[in-house]
C-alpha cells in the first residue's frame, strides 16, 4: 500500500492525453461536422496537450460520430511534438488509418468476459487474437501502437472484476508491443481501495512508467483514483475535455473525467502538464457551444462566474 | 492508502445551505420562499435514521440576516432526537447561545475566519473581534457542560484575499481548539483547494492541533473534494462534513457547486473499507426527498448514477 503523503513521491510531470475528440464525441449524440471536430482538435493542439487521440477507424456503421474518419485525420494542422493517435479495432481499420496519415494507433482489450462479448461480440481472447495482426503491421509499418483495457474496476455485466484478470490483460497487451497500456475505470465505479488494489496487481506484470489511468467520473470519484494512481507512480492520465462523453451504461451520468479539472489538480500539486489551462477551458467552451450542451467540468462551471 | 483512519465521524450539515449563503436568502427573499419547518424536520428526522452521527440542524442566528433560520427554535424541539446523535447549532454570539440553550441545544458550533477581509466582510468585525465573541459564548457553554466546534473559513483561499498563508489558518484554528473548541472544522469556503494546498495547510495546523480534533469541510467548486479529502485522511484526519444532495451552492461563482455530496463522499469512504455506520441508500432516499422539496436536482454524482442504472455500483 502507498504509504506516501501529498507531495511526496508524486511524478514532477504528468502526460495527460485527451481523448475529448474520440472517447468523448463518440459518447455524445449530437454528430458533430468534420470542421468542428478539426477546429477542436486544433485548439486542444494549441493548448499545450502532448496526446491528442483524434478519431476512430471503426465502421462507421457502428459509431456514426466517426464516419468523417479520414477527413478529420487529413485536415488537422498537426503541432510538432504532439501525438494523435487513432482507435483501430482490427486491420482493416489500421490499414485505413495509415492511409491516412495516422502515425499512432490504439487497440482495446476487457478485463470483462462478459463486456467482451457483449461489445465486441467476441471473447477477451478472440479480441487479442484480432489484435494480434494489428501490432504485427504496426510493428512493420513503425508505428506505435497504446492499448487501452476496459472494466479495470468493475463492469456493468459482471460487477466486480478480479484484479488479476486486469493484470491479465494488460500484460498480454505489454508483451504483444503495446507501449503503453490505459487501464479504464469504463463505469466509474472505482475508488481508491480497488484503484490501488488494481495497480498493485498490474504494476507487478507491467512497468508503473508504462501505465496511464483513464478515469470516469461517473460516481465523482475520477479525481480521487487519479490521485491515488498518482501516489502509486502512474505519470499518465486520461481524460476529456469538459469532461464530454457521458456513460452509456448509466443514462444521463457523466463518464469521462473532464480535463480542466484534472489539470487544476496536477497543477495545484505542482505538476508539470506543459497545458495552458484558460486555452484548454476555451477548446471546451467551443466544443460545448458546438454541441448545445452545458460543461461537465467544474473549474469551467466556476471560473466563468468568479 | 497511507494511515487511513478506519473509522471516520462524519459530521453532516444540511442548514448550511440556507447559513453560508446570503444569495440564496436574497433569492428566497425575492421568491418568497421559505422552506416550511415541518420540511426541515422532516428532512433531520429521515437523516437521524441513516446512521449519521452528526447532523448540524440550525442556526440562532437573527432572523434579520437569515430568515430561513427563523424557524430555529421550532426546528429544534420538534426533531425527534435519535439516541448517539449530536445535533449541534450554529450559534454566533451571546444572545443566539442563550436562545440555543433554551431550546434545548446539547452542542454548539462558532465560526472564524482565517481572512481578515471575509471576516469584516461576512460578519463585519476583524478576526479578533469575533474571537473575543466567541470566547464568550465558550465560556458560557463550559458552565452549561455543552460542547462547542469551532469552523475556519477560507482555510485554502479567499473571495476577496486570495491565497491564505496555512500559518494564518493555524493560528486562528490554534486559538479555538485552546479557547475549549473540542474539534475545528477546517473549510475550504470557495473549494479552490487542491491535494497539494490542503496537505500544506494541515501539516501547518497540525503543529497546533492534534489531527484527532480535525474536521474538513471541503467544497466541491472546482471537483477538488474528493481528492482533498483523501489526502486529508491520508494525513490522519478522520471527521468530514457534508450536506446531503450537495446542497448549498457557492455564493462567489453563482451557479456552480458548493459543498460536496455525502452521497459522493460515503462512497469513497465505503470503497475504501473505512467505517462510517452510514447506511448509503438512506441517504440517497434523503437527497431524493429534499431534492423534490426544493424542485431541485441532485449534486450528487453517485445520486444521479444510480438513479440511472439499475445499480452497478461496487459496494
Amino acid at each position: 500500500m502507498c504509504v506516501c503523503v501529498a507531495s511526496k513521491n508524486l511524478p514532477e510531470r504528468v502526460k495527460i492525453v485527451e481523448v475529448g475528440p474520440r472517447d468523448g464525441l463518440q459518447n455524445e449524440k449530437t454528430i458533430v461536422p468534420a470542421e468542428t471536430k478539426i477546429h477542436l482538435i486544433d485548439m486542444l493542439s494549441d493548448s499545450g496537450l502532448p496526446v491528442i487521440e483524434a478519431t476512430s477507424f471503426v465502421s462507421p456503421k457502428w459509431v456514426p460520430q466517426m464516419a468523417d474518419q479520414v477527413e478529420v485525420m487529413k485536415g488537422i494542422s498537426r503541432k510538432p511534438g504532439v501525438s494523435y493517435p487513432v482507435l483501430t479495432p482490427n486491420l482493416k481499420g489500421f490499414q485505413a488509418a495509415v492511409k491516412a496519415g495516422a502515425t499512432e494507433v490504439a487497440i482495446f482489450g476487457a478485463a470483462s468476459e462478459l463486456f467482451s462479448k457483449k461489445n465486441i461480440n467476441c471473447s477477451v481472447d478472440e479480441s487479442l487474437q484480432r489484435f494480434e495482426e494489428v501490432m504485427k503491421a504496426a510493428k512493420e509499418a513503425n508505428v506505435p501502437v497504446r492499448g487501452y483495457v476496459s472494466c479495470v474496476l468493475g463492469c456493468p455485466y459482471e460487477g466486480k472484476v478480479a484484479p488479476g484478470k486486469v493484470a491479465h490483460v494488460a500484460k498480454r497487451l505489454y508483451s504483444m508491443g503495446c507501449y503503453e497500456i490505459s487501464l479504464g475505470d469504463t463505469i466509474g465505479v472505482g475508488t481508491p481501495g480497488g484503484m490501488t488494489e488494481m495497480l498493485e496487481a498490474v504494476s507487478r506484470e507491467v512497468p508503473v512508467s508504462a501505465l496511464a489511468v483513464h478515469c470516469h467520473d461517473t460516481y465523482g470519484q475520477a479525481l480521487a483514483n487519479i490521485l491515488i494512481a498518482l501516489q502509486m507512480g502512474i505519470s499518465v492520465v486520461d481524460s476529456s475535455v469538459a469532461g464530454l462523453g457521458g456513460c452509456p451504461y448509466a443514462q444521463g451520468a457523466s463518464g469521462n473525467v473532464a480535463t480542466e479539472d484534472v489539470v487544476y489538480m496536477m497543477h495545484g500539486l505542482g505538476i508539470h502538464t506543459g497545458v495552458d489551462l484558460s486555452k484548454l477551458m476555451d477548446a471546451g467552451a467551443f466544443i460545448c457551444r458546438s454541441l448545445n450542451r452545458k460543461t461537465n467540468s467544474k473549474v469551467a462551471q466556476a471560473t466563468c462566474k468568479l | 492508502m497511507g494511515n487511513i483512519p478506519t473509522t471516520v465521524k462524519h459530521c453532516l450539515s444540511y442548514e448550511q445551505l440556507i447559513r453560508d449563503y446570503p444569495w440564496l436568502k436574497r433569492l428566497l427573499l425575492e421568491e418568497k420562499e421559505i422552506v416550511p419547518t415541518g420540511v426541515k424536520i422532516q428532512l433531520i428526522d429521515m437523516l437521524s435514521g441513516t446512521g449519521l452521527p452528526v447532523i448540524e440542524a440550525t442556526s440562532f442566528v437573527s432572523s434579520k440576516w437569515v430568515p430561513q433560520m427563523a424557524d430555529h427554535t421550532d426546528v429544534l424541539k420538534g426533531i425527534q432526537r435519535a439516541p448517539h446523535v449530536q445535533y449541534p447549532v450554529l450559534t454566533p454570539n451571546m444572545h443566539g447561545f442563550q436562545d440555543a440553550v433554551a431550546a434545548g441545544a446539547t452542542e454548539v458550533a462558532v465560526f472564524g475566519s482565517a481572512s481578515e477581509t471575509f471576516s469584516r466582510k461576512n460578519i463585519n468585525c476583524s478576526i479578533e473581534e469575533s474571537m473575543l465573541r466567541f470566547e464568550e459564548v465558550i465560556s458560557a457553554a463550559k458552565e452549561h457542560q455543552i460542547p462547542v466546534r469551532g469552523y475556519v473559513s477560507c482555510a485554502l483561499g479567499c473571495p476577496h484575499e486570495g491565497y491564505i498563508e496555512p500559518s494564518k489558518v493555524a493560528e486562528v484554528a490554534k486559538r479555538l481548539y485552546e479557547m475549549g473548541c473540542y474539534e475545528v472544522s477546517l473549510g475550504d469556503t470557495i473549494g479552490v483547494g487542491t491535494p497539494g494546498s490542503m496537505a500544506k495547510m494541515l501539516r501547518s495546523v497540525m503543529e497546533d492541533v492534534p489531527s484527532s480534533a480535525l474536521a474538513v469541510h471541503c467544497h466541491d467548486t472546482y471537483g477538488q473534494a474528493l481528492a482533498n479529502i483523501l489526502i486529508a485522511l491520508q494525513m490522519g484526519v478522520c471527521v468530514v462534513d457534508s450536506a446531503v444532495a450537495g446542497l448549498g451552492g457557492c455564493p462567489y461563482a453563482q451557479g456552480s457547486s458548493g459543498n460536496v455530496s455525502t452521497e459522493d463522499v460515503l462512497y469513497m469512504l465505503h470503497g475504501m473499507g473505512i467505517e462510517t455506520g452510514v447506511d448509503l441508500a438512506k441517504v440517497i432516499e434523503v437527497g431524493d426527498f429534499i431534492c423534490n422539496a426544493l424542485c431541485r436536482k441532485t449534486n450528487s454524482r453517485v445520486a444521479q448514477a444510480r438513479g440511472r442504472t439499475s445499480g452497478h455500483a461496487l459496494l
